[in-house]
């Protein structure tokens, strides 16, 4: 990890589809992770975007960060939205009225866009079949409009609507497993990914794109005002998000779930929340309880994955 | 030219949208509009329109699959009815600040609750401000000829927004009338090949649906209002154009037989033809009656509808839908305000009738204006006065 700095901007391609220059706040992690998934776009790029951090920073009037055709209308639509264009690029290329090009249709939401509020568009296009990526890039919360919890709030987070209090431990649900569900659509290819593994996303995104069919790619953003943390510490938490176990990264091709970065030992859970705000007020009790289930869930992918 | 054949109105307006050769079809069921995309689906399947079908899983992903496939250039058609419509109606406003041209077709449904499948005029009502072209039609033959006409008004580089094509749910939906379906080639020749002029296209990047911060909001809005007001100039080229090739005339305001009437009867959608009867009977029995339609809801046509009001004494305005707690007929307050400012006005009286599919009948007609002409000589009258509904 303290290489990181060195390799990849090294390693990275050189493109920069989304632009710098946009409102993102210091230290976004998902502005970075939507910086490095743009950089695996293949030439022609279509983005149709849900409402919400990436869409506001990025577009507005009368500038945009934007250098590939990119498009928004509302919150729950992206993936509804990308049908009708990844339709019309077929229709039209088959009636010869664009160019046989190659056009490629990615959609992308955050956490509430994605796994609330647009789940119905989302699961209606994976279901359909269309050829499109869809990259959900979660922070956990609606940053947006202020830290509100969402259903990929993990338990115990404290948030604007999920307060902590001496008679709420903060967020009470489990985070809602997305990437499960997408794979239950039947689709070729799911995969989890983190801005602290550049080429790993950036191999995700490629891939999600190039294989025929719906693919979804579920991305951990780290957002340090949401999660009250150091905006230079984002790289490293979503490093150790993955190394405690928190948020496995792997891929399900085709149904067969794939390890991407397999942990003999998993780090306590302890050393990535200590550094996040959002979960301080938690006793030892429920930090207990949270390590327990995230050893059962690591297992169980790793189970999935023999 | 086509031939006339005996055929539903929502299986004509499917063989229309067919025949315009649309790249899109976005579809989700709702009674009283599924005939409609149902037939579509048969063409597709058939091969006999080249189309991407779309069964979505809302209509809210119905209207967002057009916006994209539209953002991209492809030629664009759905349908829908009631609440599909009121699901729909955030997106509504993205098309048309977009300046997308989707056409739709509208079998104006009521509004649950109760759940009511059948024909009235409050969904129509609820997009009236979405900043669509609206077009409301009276047959089956209307429809047709107006879906023709939508694409054409709706790609025109001069106009590039969306057009509604509204039509009553079951009165004219699931009913068979004679109608002339237009030859392929005729209708190849009328509606020219859309050409979006700045489609999403990797080649020449844009960035669509922006943040529009109060700097520049205002100035969108009001671009919006002067540009949907000034295409009134390029629908009317294109239904004298459709006159020209097709023979049939259609016009913002239709007249019947208002020639020196001093009260004038006005409605929109399908009761026009039953009211029509209304007219004869009522000037057989020496009443100077006539009879308005108002065939273009948006852009609305002021000029048109003060000069068909003429010398008349008394306008009756039936509504099938209410403005709860409000001025009740909402079709009624919108005639008023066309004409308040006039030096010489007629007095209007509204009616609100017919809503839930409840059917109105020739007698309804003439008993409006007769209740219509003794409310104005007494003055006054309810807020809401209603036709056909037990106390």
């Amino acid at each position: 990890m303290q290489n990181y700095t060195v390799y990849v901007p090294r390693l990275a391609p050189k493109k920069e589809p989304f632009a710098p220059g946009h409102r993102a706040c210091v230290g976004c992690g998902e502005a970075l992770a939507v910086r490095l998934a743009c950089k695996a776009f293949p030439p022609n790029t279509i983005v149709a975007s849900a409402t919400g951090c990436m869409e506001v920073i990025s577009s507005q009037y009368p500038m945009t960060a934007w250098r590939v055709p990119w498009i928004h209308a509302l919150f729950e639509n992206a993936a509804a939205v990308a049908s009708g264009v990844e339709s019309a690029l077929k229709a039209m290329t088959r009636k010869g009225l664009r160019p046989a090009d190659g056009t490629k249709v990615v959609a992308m939401g955050g956490d509430g866009g994605t796994s609330d509020i647009g789940l119905q568009a989302l699961s209606g296009a994976m279901e359909r079949g269309h050829d499109f990526l869809y990259m959900c890039f979660d922070n956990e919360a609606y940053m947006n409009t202020g830290i509100q919890r969402s259903s990929a709030t993990p338990f115990g987070a404290a948030t604007t609507t999920s307060p902590a209090g001496s008679h709420s431990i903060g967020q009470r649900t489990w985070k809602k497993n997305m990437a499960a569900i997408a794979a239950a659509h039947d689709i070729p290819y799911v995969a989890t990914a983190s801005h602290g593994y550049p080429h790993d996303l950036m191999a995700k995104i490629a891939k999600g794109i190039a294989v025929p069919g719906p693919a979804y790619v579920h991305i951990l953003s780290v957002c340090p005002t949401g999660w009250r943390s150091a905006p230079d510490l984002s790289v490293r938490l979503s490093r150790l998000a993955v190394e405690t176990g928190v948020f496995p990264l792997y891929e399900i091709e085709n149904g067969k779930y794939k390890m991407n970065l397999e942990l003999k030992k998993l780090r306590p859970l302890q050393d990535y929340l200590r550094l996040q705000g959002r979960f301080r007020h938690l006793s030892e009790g429920t930090i207990m309880e949270i390590q327990e289930r995230v050893i059962k869930e690591y297992e169980r992918i790793k189970e999935k994955a023999r | 030219m086509g031939e006339k054949v005996g055929i539903e109105a929502s299986i004509a307006i499917a063989e229309a949208a067919g025949l315009a050769n649309p790249d899109v079809i976005a579809a989700y069921p709702i009674t009283p509009q599924t005939h409609i995309v149902e037939h579509l689906a048969e063409m597709v399947a058939n091969g006999e329109v080249d189309a991407e079908y779309i069964p979505v899983e809302s209509e809210h992903s119905a209207m967002s699959a057009c916006l994209g496939a539209s953002a991209v250039g492809a030629r664009t058609f759905t349908a829908t009815a009631g609440q599909g419509l009121e699901l729909m109606h955030e997106v509504l406003y993205i098309v048309s600040s977009m300046q997308l041209p989707v056409v739709m077709a509208v079998a104006n449904r009521a509004l649950s609750a109760p759940i009511n499948v059948w024909g009235d005029h409050s969904d129509l009502m609820a997009v009236r401000d979405t900043g669509w072209i609206q077009i409301v039609v009276e047959n089956g033959q209307e429809a047709v000829d107006n879906v023709l006409c939508a694409f054409c008004i709706a790609e025109d580089h001069r106009v590039l927004l969306p057009v509604m094509i509204h039509l009553d749910g079951f009165h004219m939906t699931h009913v068979i009338e004679p109608i002339i379906i237009p030859d392929r080639e005729e209708v190849q020749k009328f509606v020219p090949p859309n050409n979006y002029p700045l489609p999403l296209d990797p080649g020449r990047p844009v960035t669509m649906g922006g943040v529009g911060p109060p700097t520049i909001y205002p100035e969108v809005k009001k671009y919006q209002d002067v540009h949907l007001r000034s295409t009134k100039g390029v629908i009317l080229e294109h239904w004298d154009r459709f006159a020209r090739a097709f023979g049939r005339q259609y016009n913002p305001v239709e007249c019947y037989r208002t020639e020196d009437a001093k009260v004038l009867i006005m409605m929109m959608g399908s009761m026009g033809e039953t009211a029509m009867n209304a007219v004869d009977n009522l000037r057989n029995e020496g009443i100077s009656a006539g009879l308005l339609k108002l065939r273009l809801w948006r852009p609305f046509p002021f000029e048109e509808l003060q000069e068909a009001v003429g010398g008349a004494d008394l306008l009756v305005v039936v509504d099938r839908a209410i403005s709860f707690g409000g001025p009740a007929g909402p079709f009624c307050s919108e005639v008023k305000s066309a004409l308040y400012n006039l030096e010489k006005r007629p007095k209007v009286t509204g009616f609100v009738a017919g809503l839930g599919g409840r059917d109105i009948p020739v007698v309804g007609f003439e008993t409006m204006v007769c209740q219509g002409m003794e409310i104005a000589e007494k003055g006054g009258g309810e807020i809401l006065e209603t036709y056909g509904v037990r106390e």
